[in-house]
């Protein structure tokens, strides 16, 4: 009692400051805490995005505020050719992708998730291409491509598999073609650690156990492996087709979205037509255009994950 | 049938020889135990019968056919895991037949089965429900069951109990009894726990550093251990160990150390004839110790201090100190002792266990 007695009249000699018992309030200190995070997301997603759509109803150019003009921006551009085949190029190049970079990322992965002496040193050498710079290595990519110089044509010749040169740039299919490789080179290692991440947490007794049921290597795949992996694969696959949708580096340094046009997408012909051309309010336009697709992208993929992940 | 034989059993990991040429017999329908303490081998020895883990040398066989090269599926064994190892993402039902599924099994007798097996184990109920919403007690039933369902020739358990609470391992021992002699079917049984070994066990295999120190049934085991580490592993508390000297006094033999002295009874002292002047290793359980009284005249006898007292309600135990030595007596009830006293401590003649001090093996 005493002691008590004696902290309590120190108590009422120092009462704490006025913001301390502020802050004591949980509402406050939540508040307090988020404001970084508010401020950061307000100036770099919120304002921009406002502002881009803003934009995108006036007919601003650089060097000219404009003034409100409606949807017309947008019904221009769903009448504009290069548009549509960017519509086009970009779910082409993303579904193509997507594809390739689960397979292959998913083969890769188990492969990896075996034992084998130097596992370590592959698994490290296995994020070599999402370590290099984006635009550095696309520029490796794109001698290898070059009319002139391509190291590919080079040993296709020398295979005796060509006789004469393939202009890999210069063709629009073989352009869409050329950036789809570069895109799944780059994109195979974050599928590949992922999901080997992802393999990790699966425990080697249910492959055993099934091993015992009777379920051959295809089968334990496809009834523990794949099903165990699935809340993982989405997690991936949703980070992957966000960036692919919205991809830019790529194209812009290795085709510049030519030839003629034949291999933008929503980001580089955004690019061209707001920046490399100045009309900001009609390149603003395009990529909001990506919105309402990568918005459903989103959507659906939260709403599987979760479906899966309270099983 | 179900008879698994194991012959010249060798297993090496990374230079590490894990195994050493095992040689067992298991028959038909017999309950099998294999343990020791952790890293004995006991479970790498299982997983070979399973076709889980390669053979570096020697052969299995089962019914007669060697399945050295068999995948596990075409062992015709089932496999209930220390872990459970229940498919996460599939209902219990699912997880039960899922073995006949993999074996193209008609749905109609995939169900017959699987409520059968539902029926035996009483988990009837949970058939919808997905390993996560269920108790550990559940689990361990579901794995059971999905053993069971397969009709094998052989079952194994790796440590089935050992993620249960104490309570729970004891109900889910008896059930496993009572299930075996349903089943009838051979069971090999890996556990680290005697007691597991000594009440399942049709006959047990006692393994330490991959080598097998003796293969018997359990009371086998406990009356006639074949060396030291048996006579310690088996019996709860452990035996005690004495180091002792066998001298000849008056034609009788007697074993001393620096707190005991006692005259060795006629049938041990048969046995230790040829040591006299030699050292020996002394064994003698807790349970085999009384405090002296009328009934032990004659008995070897020595004296105590009594230096914690467990109660355990059916028994108490003693740890007491003779000479430089301590010894742990498990006493009746009734006796009214306490820290500190000095006693009187009979053996009883028939239970001395000798061993030799440098191979350990019984004498």
């Amino acid at each position: 009692m005493a002691i008590s007695a004696v902290s309590d009249t120190t108590l009422r000699e120092a009462p704490p400051p006025r913001r301390h018992r502020l802050l004591e309030d949980e509402r406050w200190l939540a508040f307090v805490l988020l404001v970084p995070t508010i401020v950061l997301l307000g100036m770099f997603i919120a304002y921009p995005f406002m502002r881009g759509i803003l934009l995108s109803v006036t007919s601003s150019r650089v060097g000219m505020p404009g003034d409100f003009v409606g949807l017309a921006n947008f019904y221009k551009i769903f009448n504009d050719g290069i548009f549509r085949t960017s519509v086009y190029n970009t779910f082409l190049y993303t579904g193509v992708t997507t594809v390739f970079k689960l397979g292959l990322g998913l083969w890769l992965a188990m492969l990896l998730n075996r034992n084998f002496r130097g596992k370590a040193l592959a698994r490290a050498f296995i994020l070599l291409p999402f370590i290099i710079p984006t635009v550095l290595s696309t520029f490796a990519w794109k001698w290898m491509f070059d009319p002139t110089f391509s190291v590919l044509n080079w040993l296709l010749y020398h295979l005796g598999l060509i006789t004469g040169r393939i202009n890999w740039l210069g063709d629009p299919d073989l352009a869409m073609i050329s950036i789809i490789i570069v895109n799944i080179w780059r994109g195979v290692p974050f599928f590949a650690i992922s999901l080997l991440a992802g393999l990790q947490t699966i425990s080697p007794e249910l492959n055993e156990a099934a091993a015992i049921d009777g379920a051959k290597p295809w089968q334990r795949f496809w009834h523990i492996t794949w099903p165990l992996l699935l809340p993982v694969t989405m997690v991936v696959m949703l980070f992957s087709v966000i960036q692919t949708f919205a991809d830019f580096q790529i194209v812009y340094v290795m085709t510049g979205g030519g030839p003629a046009n034949a291999t933008h997408l929503f980001a580089t012909y955004a690019y061209q037509i707001g920046i490399g051309t100045g009309l900001l309010s009609e390149g603003a336009a395009i990529s909001l255009a990506m919105f309402p697709v990568l918005f459903l992208v989103v959507i659906v993929q939260l709403l599987y994950i979760r479906r899966v992940e309270v099983r | 049938m179900g008879q698994v034989v194991l012959k010249g059993i060798n297993k090496f990991f990374d230079g590490v020889h894990a195994v050493k040429d095992v040689n067992l017999q298991i028959r038909d329908k017999e309950f099998m135990v294999f343990v020791g303490p952790s890293g004995c081998g006991k479970t790498t020895t299982l997983r070979m019968i399973a076709g889980l883990e390669a053979i570096s040398s020697g052969d299995i066989s089962i019914d007669g056919n060697v399945v050295n090269e068999l995948a596990p599926m075409d062992r015709d064994i089932a496999m209930v895991f220390q872990n459970y190892a229940l498919y996460p993402h599939m209902t219990v039902y699912d997880n039960m037949a899922f073995g006949l599924k993999m074996r193209k099994f008609a749905r109609s007798e995939i169900d017959k089965r699987v409520l059968e097996a539902a029926d035996i184990l009483g988990i009837g109920e949970l058939l919808t429900r997905r390993p996560r919403q269920l108790s550990g007690g559940q689990r361990q039933r579901v794995a059971l069951g999905r053993a069971i369902v397969r009709h094998p020739r052989v079952f194994l358990f790796d440590e089935p109990l050992s993620n249960l609470d104490a309570k729970l391992r004891v109900q889910m021992r008896v059930e496993l009894k009572k299930l075996h002699l349903r089943l009838g079917t051979t069971a090999i049984y890996v556990t680290h726990d005697q007691v597991e070994a000594m009440t399942l066990g049709d006959r047990v295999v006692v393994m330490k550093d991959g080598v097998v120190q003796q293969v018997g049934e359990p009371l086998e085991l406990y009356n006639h251990p074949s060396n030291k580490f048996v006579a310690g592993f088996i019996g709860s508390p452990a035996m005690n160990f004495a180091a002792v000297t066998v001298t000849e006094a008056n034609g009788s033999l007697i074993a001393e150390n620096s707190g005991l002295r006692i005259k060795l009874p006629d049938e041990t002292a048969q046995r230790l004839r040829g040591r006299i002047g030699r050292e020996v290793m002394l064994g003698v359980r807790p349970e085999d110790l009384t405090v002296a009284g009328g009934a032990d005249l004659g008995h070897p006898c020595f004296d105590a201090v009594i230096e914690v007292v467990e109660q355990l309600g059916s028994e108490i135990l003693l740890d007491m100190k003779v000479g430089e030595s301590i010894m742990v007596a498990s006493v009746e009830p009734t006796a009214g002792v306490s820290v500190g006293d000095k006693l009187r401590v009979a053996m009883r003649p028939s239970r001395l266990h000798v061993f030799d001090p440098q191979t350990e093996a019984a004498i």
